[in-house]
């Protein structure tokens, strides 16, 4: 969207509009197991006479896949996609703790793009958290960009923890040393700190894990996996409630297992096919009316007490 | 042995190469004593499709292959043993490698490993 046509909506339109991004889901925490709706749902459960979230509860928010720099015929304009989630996330009524943005960043990893993703990200004015894509690794030294932006008070290629109202948050990076033939990869190195960070941890915590490939297989002839996710899991598989967040496929794909359940997000800059529904699993060329439809956030609600969080998928148009 | 990362147009770029390749034919000790690779020549793969094409190669020592990435994904060429490597290459982006001598050269794209491809050079 150009800034005279953003002159002309109201906002019912620019909601319209977001929904067709799609680039933004809403998680609400309520007795620490995550569930999802689109943030038009969200927006839409919060009008006059809808059920409010419960007192002590909190929401965040994930964007992923911002790919700015991106301005191929599937999208000439990421920074404006990404323009238009924010815009959306600040209609909700009740303001998110924070984001979790889980990946691509940037397209090339050029200094402008994760300068101009920083500036629009923070015009929601809450907290953000990061992890790297495959996008954000591409400067000469494979990865040191990112870091000296966003490595503050990360471990090894920037993986961290955080606690939030009960909850524990892990951010993981499965897109540094990718190895011939493989998919994601975590190495050894943040498995044995992923240990570390999860034992002696009640298994009652509710456990948000966060990072950019899927943790597990969705389609593995195009590399939507993680070769050692096994052992992550494994290691949250004593939680009773898990909720995996992740981008990369920018589409949006839910699983359970047991306790954990996954959930992938779609891109604020352009959708891709389904699994093995086209050639190759580059941009997917939409008509521009259907192309909000496509991209989005999340919110995820967070409520003390045995419910599951709650994540709402929202479309930008 | 070295490397050229370059957008010059078509015809600029195999003058270039062949330049380039016959230098090395030339110049090269290794090739000293090889007269099948004083014959510069080139080898095009594309990148389409997130895959390399051809994904297996074989050329004489000598050969510049010259990979062009026709996505509209970024994608790179690195080595197994990373002897060597390219920068991201966006759309119609190029990288040129010289291979000088005999051997196998597995390859893939950093940012989607299971992209995979083979150089074999070996005297014809």
């Amino acid at each position: 969207m150009d800034e005279r046509t953003s002159d002309r909506i109201d906002r019912r339109g620019m909601l319209q509009c977001m929904g067709w991004a799609g680039t933004g889901a809403l998680y609400m925490m309520s007795g620490g197991i995550a569930s999802s709706v689109t943030l038009d749902a969200a927006l839409a459960a919060t009008r006059p006479g809808a059920r409010l979230a419960p007192v002590g509860s909190f929401s965040f928010l994930q964007i992923s896949d911002s790919h700015v720099g991106f301005d191929k015929p599937a999208n000439p304009d990421a920074r404006a996609t990404l323009r238009e989630a924010v815009a959306k996330a600040k209609l909700l009524p009740v303001k998110p703790s924070f984001i979790l943005h889980t990946g691509d960043i940037s397209h090339l990893s050029k200094d402008a793009e994760f300068a101009d993703a920083d500036a629009i990200i923070s015009e929601a004015g809450i907290p953000v958290f990061h992890v790297p894509g495959e996008h954000d690794m591409l400067d000469e030294g494979g990865g040191k960009a990112y870091l000296a932006r966003y490595g503050k008070d990360t471990l090894g290629a920037g993986w961290y923890s955080f606690d939030h109202d009960g909850v524990h948050f892990v951010a993981l990076v499965n897109v540094a040393n990718l190895q011939p033939g493989g998919m994601g990869h975590l190495g050894d190195e943040q498995l044995t700190w992923l240990a570390k960070d999860l034992a002696g941890r009640s298994a009652s915590t509710p456990i948000v894990v966060f990072a950019h490939i899927p943790l597990w297989t969705v389609y593995a002839d195009w590399g939507w996996g993680t070769d050692d996710s096994t052992q992550a899991l494994s290691l949250l598989r004593r939680f009773g409630s898990v909720t995996i967040l992740n981008g990369h496929i920018h589409q949006i794909i839910q699983k359970v297992e047991g306790n954990i359940s996954f959930h992938s997000a779609r891109s604020t800059a352009y959708p891709q096919p389904a699994p093995g529904a086209a050639a190759s699993p580059g941009p997917l060329r939409v008509a521009t009316e259907s192309l909000h439809g496509m991209l989005g956030i999340r919110t995820a609600t967070v409520v003390p007490g045995r419910e599951p969080i709650a994540l709402i998928d929202a479309a930008l148009g | 042995m070295f490397a050229l990362l370059s957008r010059p147009t078509h015809a600029a770029w195999l003058t270039l190469a062949f330049a380039v390749s016959l230098a090395v034919a030339i110049c090269h000790p290794a090739n000293a004593t090889s007269p099948a690779a004083v014959v510069a020549s080139v080898q095009v793969v594309q990148i389409k499709n997130f895959a390399f094409v051809p994904a297996i190669v074989t050329v004489a020592p000598g050969t510049t292959v010259t990979w062009t990435n026709v996505d509209e994904d970024p994608h790179s060429v690195v080595a197994n043993d990373k002897g060597f490597r390219s920068r991201a290459l966006d759309t119609q982006d190029r990288y040129s490698f010289t291979f000088t001598k005999a051997g196998d050269y597995a390859y893939f794209c950093s940012l989607h490993p299971h992209m995979t491809g083979k150089i074999i050079v070996k005297p014809r």
